[in-house]
């Protein structure tokens, strides 16, 4: 039997594949990498591309990413997938909703600037004092 | 004391409370279960996260990477994670008072604070007191790591500005149905102090890169933040929905003890009125 490594694709959602294979074909950055067992440590990212799988046996599967970075150890190799395309563009223009939406709810306070951390203590203190005599109702009732 | 009817009618309303607080036990307890398979598939990859970038802090890269390096701090971020809904027990109420804690010692040093939210509680009561720079809102039981890459882009821009020095994330961290407790992490620069042992022995290579260590060490740790929110956002919905069930139990159970109450009040009531109707008619009789 051919030696083989274990090959693990995760992504921050999910795990992908965890098992054993003797080759793995992925998308690099500069280049599409073959890797088989006893490779060399290396640490690329990848391209929105297919990673081709071939088993122990020779089967082949393959399994579409969308970008990531892989990490090649001698019997491991672990690919860090990406849950979505990224481009710099479209992150940008995320970034850009979030402060958006962050003005938006600045704006929408009426009449509560002039609040500042001891006050928001002092409320929190309140909201804990009620919560503790709450528990304090409940105990009493149970008794 | 209050008379038959009114009692009655207060006994049903507590009744239809109780009916929906257990309803919302009940659905809380089934997406509590599915939070937590979330929580549990999420975490090999912010593992295999960690192991790489803990490595990478360690060999001995020729470049140095600007979220590992400790820089005077002048201004700090925040990223606060917080449930949309309430009818959560005290999960949001201790979470905050840890952030307060935290950036009450900074400003006490004259250290300014920027603040960006996850979650319409965390927006709503921060916006008070702190500059909010960015907020997401509206994430709903199954988070997407897309929805949060905006904002997490607007705090990696503002540390790579230098507009902020050290950056926080604040979670509540499921620890079990009972118990959640909030957290406060570090998450730039990237502080890795553990397995300093190991290091000796395990560190002394380094990978290949490719294209080059620049780009993919960028891109790595860019990776390693963002599941760290993400991590900490999944795992904060599973705290919310255990806090939550924890919550409606208990005002189910009051309620149960207050019907309880009531209608002894209102069995108490009713036997009244007859002692009094019967006292009534024995002393009508005797009239007569």
């Amino acid at each position: 039997m051919a030696i083989t490594m274990h090959l693990n694709i995760v992504s921050a959602e999910e795990e992908i594949y965890s098992n054993p294979a003797e080759m793995v074909i992925v998308p690099g950055s500069a280049g599409e990498l073959g890797i088989l067992p006893q490779h060399a440590q290396l640490l690329s990212s990848l391209k929105p591309g297919e990673v081709i799988i071939t088993k122990p046996g020779g089967e082949q599967q393959s399994i579409f990413i969308s970008g990531g970075i892989v990490e090649v150890q001698p019997h491991v190799v672990t690919v860090l997938s990406d849950t979505a395309i990224r481009e710099d563009d479209l992150d940008k223009e995320k970034a850009e909703q979030a402060k958006q939406h962050a003005e938006e709810i600045l704006n929408s306070s009426e009449g509560l600037d002039d609040h500042d951390l001891v006050k928001a203590q002092a409320e929190l203190l309140q909201a804990i004092e009620q919560l503790k005599l709450i528990d304090k109702l409940r105990n009493k009732r149970s008794h | 004391m209050a008379s038959g009817k009114e009692i009655r009618g207060k006994i049903q309303s507590i009744k239809n409370t109780q009916k929906i607080t257990s309803a919302m036990e009940m659905v809380a307890a089934s997406k509590m279960r599915k939070a937590q398979e979330r929580m549990e598939s999420s975490r090999p990859y912010a593992e295999k996260m960690n192991e790489v970038v803990t490595h990478l802090a360690h060999a001995s890269t020729e470049y140095k990477h600007s979220y590992l390096e400790t820089r005077d701090v002048k201004r700090v971020g925040y990223i606060v994670i917080s449930t949309d809904r309430g009818l959560c027990g005290g999960l949001n109420v201790n979470l905050f008072k840890k952030v307060l804690q935290s950036m009450q010692s900074y400003q006490e040093k004259g250290v300014e604070i920027d603040t960006c939210v996850i979650g319409s509680k965390a927006s709503s009561f921060f916006k008070r007191f702190t500059k909010i720079v960015s907020s997401v809102t509206q994430i709903g039981d199954k988070p997407r790591l897309e929805t949060l890459i905006g904002l997490i882009k607007t705090m990696l821009d503002a540390y790579d500005e230098g507009n902020i020095d050290k950056l926080y994330i604040v979670h509540n961290q499921f620890e079990n149905t009972m118990s959640q407790i909030p957290n406060l992490i570090q998450m730039l620069p990237v502080s890795l102090n553990e397995n300093k042992k190991e290091r000796s022995i395990k560190y002394h290579w380094d990978y290949l890169y490719e294209p080059d260590a620049e780009e993919v060490i960028d891109k790595l740790l860019k990776r390693y933040i963002e599941a760290m929110v993400y991590q900490g956002v999944v795992e904060n919905i599973a705290s919310e929905q255990a806090a939550r069930m924890v919550a409606m139990k208990s005002a189910t159970d009051n309620a149960g003890d207050l019907i309880g109450d009531l209608e002894m009040a209102f069995n108490k009531a009713r036997q009244a009125s007859i002692t009094q109707e019967l006292s009534e008619i024995v002393a009508g009789a005797a009239a007569v």
